[in-house]
């Protein structure tokens, strides 16, 4: 259901081990109005060609992803992997009220235009046509944080429609 | 032996269950060197007072028969005050409006000198901070075990068997009537209304289910395990609260088809929340029919979870008789 032009990336940087190389590494994504999510730096840990690996996961739009790994490359950052993200949270979500009038197809949009978040299965019970029905939802994200900040938007939503939102134990609580 | 003497303050069935659970533990508890001397009862009609002990067994009965415990027109408050005693035990009803009359024998009792003991959450759920204060400035004992959870001891827990934990969050189902519904529009795939009335004519719910069903008592519940557990003084107008009223046997049904089961779930953590909640099939929370259960996430001892009756005479009164036992013991 992801259709929009923003993905998620994850890329694997070679940083040479001089100072300022981070900063020279990340200047190019916020150019190209990237959306920096993670950076994973390890200072202790050395390419056999002396080079030190970062992690970065970013959102950026499709289109410029080419001109971003150029400008790494042109730099002097190596990049030495390129994947696009896989979604690696999930949660499950209940949803009752009168949602096919609605529009559901909107609920959904709000979700999956994060670019972070989408909505990978759903599941509709309607008893009749003026009773309430009932959904089942699963939203998947990058991460855990994208995952709450999909929530908040659902949740938002759901107000706004004056939906009943059931979400799982625990997402609030900082339980374990 | 040691004599502690008490007056039961309010008669229903809390009062009634501490009162048959004193008469069958007598034995148990004169080998443990302990006399729990009960010198007065009172209910909205009246008062039996009696320094030498009252008769349990024959004020029970006149409860049963005449539907008043009174021998005299003494009211709570002149038991309280005028009355030579150690423990007050509170079970009158709860008032969530105003916490009347408990907050008012409970500030007495205090005055007088005397611990409380109490299964009442109005009191708590309003002014919590202004009874702890008043039991401490007076070096009394204030206990409230049979407030939350019926029968299951979740401040003994952590007050006691789990000291030097911090308590990091709580989640726990704290009503039994909700979860009576729950449980039978998942089995019985029945609509919520069916459900309330079968749950009302075997009397699980009253007559007016509003403070169960909209989440009012689960969330003065959750409020006293903030005030007590957390040190906060919120009051039940600081949880966020949704009731169980809109949930439709359809969406019991794609839950249970996703292996999840649909709870009202009390949360204490960053924030006081009550709410329906998704809670996988085996998780220590899915608990059914009218029990309770809390799960207690600590920075030692990771996470425990309690579950048991969470209402009925006897079952309250166990906790409320824990208490007294503990004054007993510690006074």
């Amino acid at each position: 259901m992801c259709i929009v032009g923003v993905m998620i990336v994850s890329m694997t940087l070679e940083l040479k081990d001089i100072p300022g190389q981070l900063v020279l590494a990340l200047a190019p994504i916020s150019e190209l109005h990237g959306n920096i999510m993670s950076v994973v730096h390890q200072h202790d840990e050395k390419t056999p060609r002396g080079t030190i690996p970062v992690q970065i996961t970013f959102e950026i739009e499709h289109r410029v992803l080419n001109e971003l790994i150029e400008m790494l490359e042109k730099s002097g950052v190596g990049v030495a992997r390129v994947g696009e993200e896989r979604l690696r949270s999930s949660v499950s979500v209940i949803l009752i009220g009168h949602i096919v009038h609605s529009d559901m197809g909107d609920t959904i949009d709000k979700i999956d235009s994060t670019g972070f978040a989408e909505v990978v299965d759903m599941s509709l019970s309607m008893p009749e046509v003026e009773k309430t029905s009932s959904a089942y939802l699963v939203i998947n994200a990058v991460g855990e944080r994208e995952l709450i900040k999909a929530l908040a938007i659902l949740r938002g939503v759901a107000n706004k429609k004056d939906l009943l939102m059931i979400e799982p134990i625990r997402l609030n609580s900082g339980g374990t | 032996m040691k004599t502690v003497k008490i007056s039961i303050i309010g008669f229903g069935a809390v009062g009634q269950g501490v009162a048959r659970s004193l008469l069958d533990k007598r034995d148990y508890l004169n080998k443990q060197g302990i006399d729990i001397r009960v010198v007065g009862i009172s209910d909205s009609k009246g008062s039996e007072i009696n320094a030498a002990g009252i008769d349990l067994e024959s004020a029970l009965l006149r409860k049963k028969q005449k539907g008043t415990v009174a021998t005299g027109a003494e009211s709570a408050l002149e038991v309280i005050r005028s009355v030579e005693h150690d423990i007050v035990v509170e079970v009158t009803p709860t008032n969530i409006d105003n916490g009347k009359p408990g907050f008012g024998n409970m500030r007495a009792a205090f005055e007088a000198g005397r611990h409380v003991v109490t299964s009442n959450k109005g009191p708590l759920a309003l002014r919590f901070a202004e009874l702890k204060e008043a039991a401490e400035d007076n070096g009394l004992f204030f206990r409230y075990e049979a407030t939350v959870g019926g029968a299951v001891p979740i401040f003994n827990l952590v007050h006691e068997a789990l000291a030097g934990n911090t308590v990091i969050g709580i989640e726990g189902i704290l009503n039994g009537t909700t979860n009576y519904i729950l449980t039978r529009m998942t089995e019985e795939r029945m609509p919520y209304e069916l459900v309330l009335r079968e749950a009302q004519e075997l009397g699980i719910a009253e007559t007016d289910p509003t403070y169960d069903v909209e989440g009012i008592d689960s969330a003065c519940k959750l409020v006293i395990i903030a005030n007590s557990i957390f040190g906060q003084d919120a009051t039940y107008h600081d949880v966020d609260v949704t009731g169980i009223t809109k949930i439709t046997p359809e969406a019991l049904e794609l839950a249970n088809r996703n292996n999840y089961v649909v709870k009202l779930v009390c949360e204490a953590g960053n924030k006081l929340t009550v709410a329906p909640r998704l809670v996988p099939k085996r998780h220590p929370l899915a608990v059914g029919g009218t029990l309770n259960v809390a799960s207690i996430l600590t920075d030692l001892a990771g996470r425990i979870t309690i579950s048991g009756k969470g209402a009925g005479s006897i079952e309250t009164a166990s906790s409320v008789l824990s208490d007294i036992l503990y004054i007993a013991r510690n006074s």
